[in-house]
């Protein structure tokens, strides 16, 4: 048993080095130079107003760029909702009821 | 659940805290909020209300048929605004691409289709949390 948790102990430390190295060649959060700070941010921030005429750019993004996102997240509502229900309620015919 | 102070206390508070949570929902394309965080605060009084009051009231409250009948439609209600779009001839979901009146920025009235749909999610999650909850409440012994 001793003797197996060494390779494994290796293994583990080996993947997590390569975790660490990848980790260390992210760039500094934040910064304007960032893969994040692409065109699509900005497209947002300038073409909101006058795509979606709202003044609040996060409802301009959920209910109206990604609302497909959004009725599918109704639908995992729905679903959660449907699960208790039928996990959880109690029919009320059989038992006589209250 | 039997204290006064409690219950005036919430006599109080509850039909503000309602109010705010509608207005979240309504105001959620001018202002910082949106349909799920108002609509979590409309959910929340009511159950607020449940537990306070014992959950016989808070069912007089919301019968269990508008629960029904909201759970079911809520999202049929977005799918109808998503249809407006395919109706004029865009694709579905479409609000500016469907030539729909966006009208002045900042006004209640702004937006297109974006307040309706919002409206819709909100009692939509106001919604789910009262059925989740009154669910679990009402477990028989």
């Amino acid at each position: 048993m001793k003797l197996r948790t060494l390779p494994i102990l290796f293994i583990l430390l080996l993947a997590a080095y390569v975790v660490l190295v990848a980790v260390a060649e992210l760039p500094p959060y934040g910064m304007s130079g960032n893969p994040v700070q692409n065109q699509v941010s900005e497209g947002y921030i300038e073409n909101a107003w006058e795509e979606t005429g709202v003044l609040n750019m996060i409802t301009a993004i959920v209910l109206d760029y990604r609302a497909y996102d959004t009725m599918f997240e109704t639908i995992v509502l729905f679903t959660a909702v449907l699960a208790v229900i039928i996990t959880l309620k109690t029919t009320e015919k059989e038992g006589g009821g209250k | 659940m039997r204290d006064f102070i409690l219950k005036r206390v919430a006599a109080l508070l509850l039909p503000f805290i309602q109010m705010y949570g509608l207005y979240v929902i309504l105001h959620g394309h001018v202002s910082p909020g949106g349909s799920f965080a108002g609509g979590i605060v409309v959910g929340l009084a009511f159950i607020a209300f449940t537990t306070i009051y014992g959950l016989e009231r808070g069912r007089a409250k919301v019968p269990e048929k508008v629960t029904t009948l909201v759970e079911s439609y809520g999202t049929l209600w977005y799918g109808m605004m998503g249809m407006v779009g395919v109706f004029k001839g865009a694709p579905f979901l479409a609000n500016k691409m469907a030539g729909i009146d966006l009208g002045e920025l900042g006004a209640l009235s702004s937006g297109g289709l974006i307040g309706l749909i919002g409206l819709g999610v909100g009692i939509r999650v106001a919604s789910t949390m009262i059925t989740l909850f009154f669910t679990m409440m009402e477990e028989e012994p």
